[in-house]
């Protein structure tokens, strides 16, 4: 009887997860699509970016990958900038390790840490509850079909969506974060503290970029430490300190 | 072509770890809790630096992902499904190139 529930209870959480990632997999869609084009375009064969999709799934670095493919640079430099390119997902591993219900086995944190992406990662810790095992599992599952599926269809089919559709579509991931990050702002004063330091320190980037020149995967890396790190001075009860 | 597959090995490998290993070693472990205040903290700092400044160029013309983003705001303010407001900012996005 206990485990019947148990089991019901899996499945409701995936179906959860599975839904609340529906708005990461239309995201995905159009730029896996594109993805699967350039990878055709700069001659990677549909197995590699198959695989590539499967197994690195983080849609920025496989963008920059297929780039130097296409200039012919070395494994190892291309290794390196998926590296550094990738290394947030450090950080946001680190956030969301506070955030998982702790009732989710050890090894399950092997298999569902390689489903976060700035996307799934942004979804499940703006969750108002601790996150369940299966809802992450359910988010990921989703996120992760559209994108490997989106690769193999712009792959094979050699095209990309109508130019205007395109170019529309671009900005949903973007929606996505906005919306995300709205219902915080009405909640907390933290969270908009946050954010108007964030965008100062990133601006200062920005504005320095002739003096510090760094790539893009650290500057998303030390623009989010440096942030956090004033907010903390700032506010040492962290973010949920203001709510309720 | 074994050489790409080769470089998608070992981008598997540099993406997937720094994904695991805080997930392995950090639940279960007690921080301080001006580290748990930090870490409370990473989600809205990396969401904003996604977001600023990169969306400007989402869409190919400024004024479009603007127009797109302002969209988004107003829908996520008013508390509608999060599909809604990536479909409003879409359609907003797809209007606005049309009429400028």
């Amino acid at each position: 009887m206990v485990v019947g529930n148990k089991f019901k209870e899996n499945k409701i959480n995936f179906k959860k997860g599975f839904k609340t990632g529906l708005p990461v997999a239309i995201g995905y869609l159009p730029i896996a699509l594109t993805f699967g084009l350039l990878a055709r375009n700069s001659g990677l064969s549909f197995l590699n970016t198959f695989l590539m999709s499967v197994m690195v799934f983080a849609g920025a670095s496989q963008f920059v990958a297929v780039n130097l493919v296409a200039l012919g640079t070395g494994i190892g430099e291309v290794v390196l900038t998926t590296f550094i390119l990738n290394f947030r997902h450090f950080l946001m591993s680190a956030s969301l390790s506070q955030k998982l219900k702790d009732n989710i086995p050890p090894k399950w944190l092997f298999f569902l840490s390689f489903g976060i992406t700035d996307e799934t990662f942004s979804v499940a810790s703006m969750q108002n509850k601790d996150i369940e095992g299966f809802f992450l599992f359910g988010l990921n599952l989703i996120s992760y079909s559209a994108w490997v599926i989106g690769s193999i269809f712009g792959h094979y089919l050699g095209a990309s969506l109508p130019e205007i559709i395109q170019s529309s579509m671009g900005i949903a991931l973007y929606a996505m974060f906005i919306g995300l990050l709205v219902p915080n702002l009405k909640e907390s004063k933290t969270a908009v503290f946050t954010v108007l330091i964030t965008i100062i320190v990133s601006s200062s980037f920005y504005l320095l970029r002739n003096i510090v020149d760094i790539s893009k995967g650290w500057e998303i890396v030390l623009v989010t430490i440096i942030a956090s790190i004033i907010a903390t001075i700032f506010f040492p009860e962290g973010v949920s300190g203001d709510e309720k | 072509m074994k050489n790409n597959f080769i470089m998608v090995l070992g981008m598997a490998l540099v993406t997937y770890i720094p994904r695991m290993i805080p997930l392995a070693i950090l639940p279960g472990v007690k921080l301080p809790s001006y580290l748990k205040s930090f870490l409370s903290f990473i989600p809205i700092a990396v969401l904003s630096a996604l977001i600023f400044p990169a969306f400007i160029s989402s869409t190919g013309r400024p004024l479009t992902a603007i127009l797109g983003a302002i969209t988004a705001f107003i829908l996520a303010y008013k508390e509608k499904n999060l599909i809604f407001v990536v479909l409003g900012a879409i359609f907003a996005v797809f209007v606005s190139s049309l009429i400028f």
